[in-house]
């Protein structure tokens, strides 16, 4: 008794429960691994997955075993030259030598590696964060869906039945279904006509010939009665969809400095910062707008490409683009509605007298409207007017006011990470 | 069978299986299997594909199995290296059990798939049907729907008490799921129908037992006490999980529950751990038979025949102690050679062969072999069949490292004087009684701090692994109180291990 069986198309990912299941437990190894990641891809990078590496010893499944140690006798094969009594150096490593470490296969310090997708990979990047008191206005708690039209079907309720369509279908169908009767009958009709003209010759078999024509344009026409002028399968209905509507809205404001003092290295720094908010603001909010706003002595609106890859040069006045922040929540985001964060990135640099002006406008102005305002300067050296103004507004807005100092692209992510940090009110 | 007596008429001439060619192959090697008297369960063969692969590797094997993390570690392992091409998959996994089931991969060419069938479905099969120590441990009848029962166990288990409690429950297990193994006593049948009813009634009972030990109400007068009070346990146990599931004093009653389900499992894989050389050699033994057989009879083609020689040498093949591929010695490079040994001394002995082997020298071969495979396991089989000419021919030698000796010495190579040391040393080298530490549960501390003390009867001055902690901490998480293991060389105790770890100053160590 044999059974053959071809089991090729039964599931294949017997293993997906161990494995999330591993990934769980170690969750910490892997998204410190996550983190160091982020900190040396290239932005371009951030959509793959990773190879992530643990140490052996913090996954080793201890059994007891012998340790090294104490008297033991190996049998090895491909003796070559070796005679009873011969006596050798003891060898540390195993690499193949007569020595007892040999035959201790497995005992490897190489660290355990595996690849986590593109998906796990975000969302341990991601993880605990959440932006900052975000507070659901409208609809607190349930998540509320608009409908949209997407096409028509044949199955509904009563209220969507599209008339036009409905319609449209039953006089197809009454064409399809009435043609070749009324065709008939046309020539039966025309036969008909010609025996009447003729009835000069009365003859008996004409009469029978009429009667007969007569009965059988009757029973066409009663045919095409009873063709139905509208069925139930013409009946067409609306077909709408639900697309979630998130019950939050939020707006981002990106603004950096691109004047000349600004060097290349610090434009990449703050390009990755605001790259990692945007990954994560689209991740993570369906409807989550971003404005982008880029300055060096006047402020310009800009879309995304144009924000990180174009080059500007000149001086620097911040406040003109707070201003600008300030404008376009005034005349496109009414705080009523939206939630909005701010996010800045600066060298520092700023006309002495401006900063003065940003301290007024921030803590006038814009901290009043927003939920979160953040501020990195990617600068290794001495902080200049700019920072004291902005630490004056930190002290006027503990919760709302957030700043930072990032030196070097590693120090992006944990920053980040403490700009978002899931608050606990 | 009239055509197998006709010249070279190939059941198929190309590579590329169907099912109908492979029913057809089967039928042949099936033929040649019955010819040659090998007794087997029936066969249930699957096809699979290298995904399916994976997870089989990934779960020991197992076609079903319960849920853990180490299983997805295993199967991560195993996907990023051959991914990476760094490993390639096995061409089969046969599963002890009633039917037999053996996994063929779809890849595999029309020869590997003929190679896997005569390997697992007829070598492996017949060995598991026949050999002792599978006969005496193992219920191949039952597996499949008991670690079904197990399964469904644990998910329940992991609905009720959460997947935490239940995973740290199983780590525990499985740190000592090799000393959860009867070895000299015939362990209750696994029978899942009885399992399940049983399972009720165990608990209750079991829990009352336990209780039972742990009675502590004085009763009544001193004296009595003081005659009655005896070690506990009456003897040194072995079995530290079954210790473990009848006497912890605070695991739930499905704790012990899971406590078993490891113990049986582990005790299903232990005759596998026990002949590793042997059921590879016999298996080896008999696809290289069946197939050249299948040749003789002109049932494949030359090409046939070649890609399968070429397959077999590959996996038979022994690298020596100095090549950068050496990973110790190769099970079914030693199986075979001995399995084909001792058919050379039935049919062609020499001198020598009569000396050593004064038993077999000239018997019939196949019962020789069948005999072998019924009553051995690998220790005894070496200990019993290695021949001098096979130690010649693998040029062993044996090294003797002690780490009271600067230099590592030889001690015996493949001449006169050497064979019986070699031949001693390479048993004692697959003795799973000398491979792991010998461990044993020797006293409770019943009317004091319930503290468990194990001692370690060290084997040749061996000492234990740097895991040892990390053990007793498991195992400190299943008894519930203090665990001290003291590691005993010649009756003198060398090292102590304690958990949770005590005070320097209370720890001894004589180096």
């Amino acid at each position: 008794m044999t059974y053959l069986i071809d089991r090729r198309l039964n599931a294949k990912n017997k293993s997906s429960v161990n494995r999330q299941r591993f990934l769980r437990r170690y969750k910490n190894h892997i998204k410190r691994a996550v983190s160091d990641a982020i900190g040396q891809r290239s932005i371009t990078d951030m959509d793959k997955g990773e190879q992530i590496t643990i140490p052996n010893q913090d996954i080793q499944e201890p059994v007891f075993g012998h340790g090294p140690g104490g008297k033991r006798t190996i049998i090895h094969p491909g003796n070559k030259d070796f005679i009873k009594g011969d006596s050798l150096p003891r060898r540390q490593s195993g690499g193949g030598g007569a020595g007892g470490k040999a035959g201790n296969s497995g005992e490897g310090m190489d660290d355990f590696a595996f690849h986590i997708t593109q998906e796990e990979f975000l969302e341990f990047m991601f993880e605990d964060l959440e932006l900052p008191n975000l507070i659901k206005r409208q609809l607190a708690g349930t998540e509320s869906f608009k409908l949209k039209r997407a096409g028509f079907s044949t199955v509904g309720t009563p209220n969507q039945i599209n008339i036009v369509r409905s319609l449209k279908s039953a006089n197809a169908r009454r064409i399809a279904l009435g043609t070749p009767s009324k065709k008939k009958i046309k020539q039966l009709e025309q036969e008909l006509q010609l025996l009447l003209n003729n009835t000069a010759e009365n003859k008996p078999s004409n009469k029978t010939a009429i009667t007969v024509l007569r009965e059988e344009i009757e029973a066409l026409k009663k045919k095409l009665k009873r063709i139905p002028f509208i069925d139930t399968f013409d009946i067409k209905y609306n077909l709408s969809v639900k697309h979630p509507q998130p019950s939050a809205k939020a707006v981002m404001f990106c603004i950096m400095d691109v004047s000349g003092s600004m060097s290349q290295g610090t434009k990449d720094i703050a390009k990755r910062f605001f790259i990692l908010l945007y990954l994560f603001l689209q991740r993570n909010y369906d409807h989550t707008e971003v404005i982008f706003i880029r300055h060096h002595t006047a402020a310009k609106e800009v879309d995304e490409q144009e924000f990180f890859y174009s080059r500007e040069t000149g001086g620097t006045i911040v406040s003109s683009a707070l201003e600008m922040m300030k404008s376009i929540i005034s005349d496109r985001y009414p705080s009523s509605e939206w939630n909005i964060y701010g996010a800045q990135a600066s060298d520092g640099d700023n006309w002495n007298d401006d900063s003065d002006n940003c301290f007024k406008l921030l803590s006038k102005d814009i901290l009043p409207l927003v939920q979160h305002f953040s501020y990195v300067e990617i600068n290794p050296q001495q902080h200049q007017d700019l920072w004291h103004s902005y630490q004056r507004v930190q002290a006027l807005f503990p919760k709302a006011f957030a700043m930072q100092q990032i030196i070097d692209p590693a120090d992006i992510y944990p920053v980040f990470r403490e700009l978002f940090h899931r608050r606990s009110a | 069978m009239n055509k197998h007596q006709q010249k070279r008429q190939p059941i198929s001439v190309g590579s590329d299986w169907t099912f109908d060619l492979i029913n057809q192959y089967h039928e042949a090697i099936a033929n040649i299997a019955a010819d040659f008297g090998l007794d087997t369960y029936p066969n249930q063969i699957e096809i699979i594909n290298s995904e399916q692969m994976m997870d089989a590797y990934a779960s020991s094997g197992m076609p079903l199995l319960y849920h853990h993390w180490s299983y997805g570690k295993q199967f991560l392992g195993i996907e990023n290296n051959y991914n990476r091409g760094q490993m390639g998959l096995a061409y089969e996994i046969v599963i002890n059990a009633n039917p037999c089931i053996a996994y063929l991969m779809e890849e595999n060419s029309m020869t590997m798939q003929a190679l896997v069938i005569a390997h697992a479905c007829y070598g492996h099969n017949s060995f598991f049907k026949g050999n002792y120590l599978f006969k005496t441990w193992t219920e191949a009848d039952s597996i499949i729907d008991y670690l079904l029962f197990a399964k469904n166990y644990i998910a329940t288990c992991e609905q009720r008490h959460g997947v935490d409690a239940v995973e740290a429950t199983l780590d525990s297990c499985h740190a000592l799921m090799n000393y959860g193994v009867d070895r000299y006593k015939r362990p209750h049948p696994i029978s899942p129908e009885k399992e399940k009813k049983w399972q009720h009634r165990r608990e209750e009972i079991m829990q009352q037992q336990v209780n039972d030990i742990w009675r502590t109400i004085p009763t009544g007068k001193s004296s009595s006490t003081q005659k009655t009070e005896k070690n506990f346990p009456g003897e040194p146990q072995e079995n530290l999980l079954y210790f473990i599931e009848k006497n912890a004093p605070l695991l739930e009653s499905w704790q012990r529950e899971i406590v078993r389900i490891v113990r049986k499992i582990g005790q299903y894989f232990y005759p596998q751990r026990q002949t590793q050389v042997m059921n590879e050699g016999w298996a080896c033994f008999w696809h290289y038979t069946i197939l050249n057989e299948m040749y003789d009879r002109g049932l494949v083609t030359d090409g046939f025949i070649l890609e399968f020689l070429q397959a077999h040498t590959s996996v038979i093949a022994q690298p020596g102690f100095d090549s950068p591929y050496y990973n110790g010695i190769n099970p079914y490079s030693l199986g075979f050679a001995m399995m084909i040994d001792i058919r050379r001394i039935c049919e062609n002995p020499t001198e020598e062969d009569r000396e050593w082997f004064p038993d077999i020298a000239g018997s019939d071969w196949n019962k020789t072999l069948h005999f072998a495979m019924q009553n051995f396991k690998d220790e005894s089989f070496i200990q019993q069949f290695l021949s001098p000419k096979v130690i010649r021919d693998l040029k062993l030698f044996c090294a003797l490292d002690d780490d009271h000796h600067d230099h590592i010495e030889i001690m015996a190579i493949h001449d006169n004087t050497g064979y019986r040391i070699i031949r001693e040393q390479l048993a004692g080298q697959y003795n799973i009684g000398d491979r792991e530490p010998n461990i044993q549960v020797v006293n409770i501390d019943i009317r004091g701090d319930r503290s468990m003390h194990l001692q370690h009867y060290q084997h040749n001055r061996k000492p234990l692994n740097q895991d040892t902690l990390s053990v007793l901490q498991h195992l400190h998480q299943l008894w519930g109180f203090d665990i001290h293991l003291e590691s005993l060389q010649d009756d003198q105790a060398s090292s102590h291990y304690h958990y949770p770890e005590q005070n320097e100053t209370q720890n001894i160590f004589n180096n």
